[in-house]
């Protein structure tokens, strides 16, 4: 009995959010294609059937292997260029993947440390911040990439910057309001007695408390970059052909709509899956670590 | 109450300083002449001159700034590249078709959207439940370009029901009155043109009322599960009340207050999602001018399309605050 005690006792609060993640159904079949996304990612040279780039005059617009006349030499079929749509689509996971982790790396860097300055060090440089925040909200967010794209010029890594621009405000806020409630806390006022820095009281002392909601943030942040990044290559701003992004795949197949509908179909769906992936995981992780922001 | 609304205002000022500050240096750190950028590349070195004078781009960044923001006062835009029409023009003859359906889309999501929320809320973990919030969660997580572009292929080219672009069919005559092609058709009494025109506005205002109608449909939900669980909601209930009662009168309305903030914010979200939507349906709205225009690198209608976007986006999260302080009493009186 004393022992059952001792063990519950000394068992980390972290563990029982793991366990409540894991419980969550939704929240493992998240994770389990955010796993295979990044997996897919990583291992696209190894695994797609053929180059992503290779055009072949043969091949041009062969439906998928279910289809008449398709075959299991390209499994969802062929563009108009000829080029294999599911090697496409698995080195575009890893166009995603990559726009994905440095908007969001961006954003989260930069939100982190205005947030965290603002809440630490409050009054003029707070109010700086975070009205130089509600500007950036003020503007509908994919008007905003479209716009700065249009005055950078389009490419991918403009988009990523874009976009990586965006969405500091929602970082910035998070740390910000963690950091408040934390500064009243005893242990900020041990800190300070023992004469650690503000520096030190920051990012050692206070951020690794404001985690749950920001690890929450950034993985919906991810669902949110691959819809945007994809949006924008949609657009033309994005990806520049021939670079396998499912956005920009979507925006070629758009012309031969009736002719070939999986050219256009094919990249969707994998944007739906991948995003499903991000958002139900995140949502899961929502409710095992940050029970205040669940909506 | 009013106290509330006047130091809203008045948090209006920064904010709109702020966006004009953006879209005002965003012209100037894009490298090269901004002259040129504003005229394009074929223009003469007369009207360069020329434009160089208007805005003062010869003078300091902070008196360029000034003039800029004496023109907005005025409402000058200045003229498209391509057309030389005056910005603001051309963005109030665009404005009612991107009105109309933002209207539209969220008149759709908030009827689904608020439908699916309740009876999820009423019927928790029934299969109804679990099928309309997988719907909203597989619904946020849909690029609504894709979905725009699916629903064309399968209801406009394969079945046919619907027509894939524009507002009217060409040779359909509607005199315009407020230029919201719905409106016109009710007041001239023209039935035909109103059935033609909902039939064209249908599916891109589907096609954009998806993802409100996910965010609607789970925050309704949420909502009334938190209201369901009060005390009042018991004793209606014990004191023999009808469920339809409880239901609605005694949840739902006390449900709706954050229901109505996120809808308002939505709202100004549709303004984004018109972009991509109205591209799509070759909509004539303002988002699909702006975005002709980034193709055709017109920075006047850059400009001018993102501070109009951008101020009423401003403005309606205003009308969105004070609604929710008008149907929330507790916030007036903090």
């Amino acid at each position: 009995m004393t022992e059952l005690a001792a063990n519950q006792e000394s068992r980390h609060p972290f563990w029982d959010q793991i366990d409540q993640l894991w419980r969550n159904k939704t929240a493992v079949a998240g994770l389990i294609i955010v796993v295979v996304f990044v997996l897919v990612g990583i291992a696209a040279p190894w695994i797609s059937p053929h180059d992503p780039v290779d055009a072949s005059l043969y091949d041009q617009l062969k439906p998928p292997m279910w289809s008449s006349g398709g075959s299991s030499k390209h499994v969802l079929g062929t563009d108009d260029l000829g080029r294999d749509i599911l090697s496409r689509i698995l080195f575009g996971a890893r166009v995603s993947l990559l726009v994905a982790m440095v908007s969001v790396g961006i954003a989260f860097c930069v939100g982190v440390i205005l947030g965290a300055v603002s809440g630490f060090y409050k009054g003029t440089v707070d109010n700086l911040i975070m009205r130089s925040m509600d500007i950036l909200l003020s503007f509908p967010h994919i008007l905003l990439a479209i716009v700065m794209v249009a005055y950078l010029g389009p490419s991918l890594r403009n988009a990523m910057i874009a976009i990586g621009i965006i969405y500091i405000p929602r970082y910035a806020r998070i740390v910000r309001g963690s950091v408040l409630e934390e500064c009243e806390k005893d242990y900020v006022t041990a800190s300070r007695a023992i004469g650690a820095g503000s520096l030190r009281i920051i990012f050692i002392s206070i951020l690794p408390n404001c985690m749950g909601p920001l690890i929450v943030q950034t993985t919906l942040g991810f669902a949110s970059a691959i819809l945007d990044a994809a949006a924008l290559s949609f657009l033309g701003l994005g990806a520049q052909p021939p670079t396998p992004e499912w956005g920009a795949m979507i925006a070629q197949g758009r012309s031969m709509i009736l002719r070939a509908w999986w050219v256009m179909t094919m990249p969707g769906i994998a944007i739906l899956i991948a995003v499903l992936g991000f958002n139900l995981f995140g949502d899961g992780l929502r409710d095992a670590l940050d029970p205040r922001l669940r909506d | 109450m009013f106290p509330f609304i006047l130091r809203r205002l008045m948090m209006l000022v920064p904010t709109l300083l702020g966006v004009s500050i953006i879209v005002f240096l965003m012209l100037h750190i894009t490298p090269g002449d901004p002259a040129e950028l504003l005229l394009g590349e074929r223009a003469t070195e007369q009207a360069l001159h020329e434009i160089r004078e208007h805005l003062g781009l010869n003078k300091p960044l902070y008196v360029q700034y000034g003039l800029f923001l004496k023109r907005l006062a005025t409402l000058d835009l200045g003229e498209t590249i391509w057309t030389r029409e005056k910005v603001w023009t051309e963005i109030s003859q665009r404005f009612p078709a991107t009105i109309e359906l933002s209207v539209a889309a969220m008149l759709i999501s908030c009827f689904f959207g608020i439908l699916f929320g309740i009876v999820s809320a009423t019927k928790q973990y029934s299969i109804f439940d679990y099928l309309s919030m997988i719907g909203a969660l597989v619904g946020v997580s849909m690029p609504i370009f894709w979905l725009g572009l699916v629903l064309m292929l399968v209801f406009s080219l394969v079945l046919g029901w619907f027509p894939m672009s524009a507002r009217l069919t060409i040779g359909i005559d509607l005199e315009p009155v407020t230029h919201f092609y719905v409106l016109d058709s009710i007041l001239t009494g023209n039935w035909t043109a109103l059935k033609d025109v909902l039939w064209h506005l249908f599916l891109p205002a589907v096609t954009l009322s998806t993802i409100p109608m996910a965010i609607v449909a789970r925050m309704t939900r949420s909502s009334m599960l938190e209201v369901l669980r009060q005390d009042y909601i018991k004793t209606a209930r014990a004191k023999g009340l009808p469920q339809s009662t409880v239901i609605f009168k005694h949840a739902f309305r006390n449900a709706l207050i954050p229901v109505v903030t996120t809808i308002g914010l939505q709202f100004g979200i549709l303004m984004g999602g018109a972009i991509l939507t109205e591209t799509i349906f070759a909509w004539p709205g303002v988002g699909k001018w702006m975005f002709d225009a980034v193709m055709k690198r017109d920075y006047m209608v850059i400009q001018g399309g993102t501070l109009f976007i951008a101020g009423l986006f401003v403005l309606i999260n205003l009308v969105v605050d004070v609604l929710y302080a008008v149907i929330n009493p507790r916030i007036s009186v903090q």
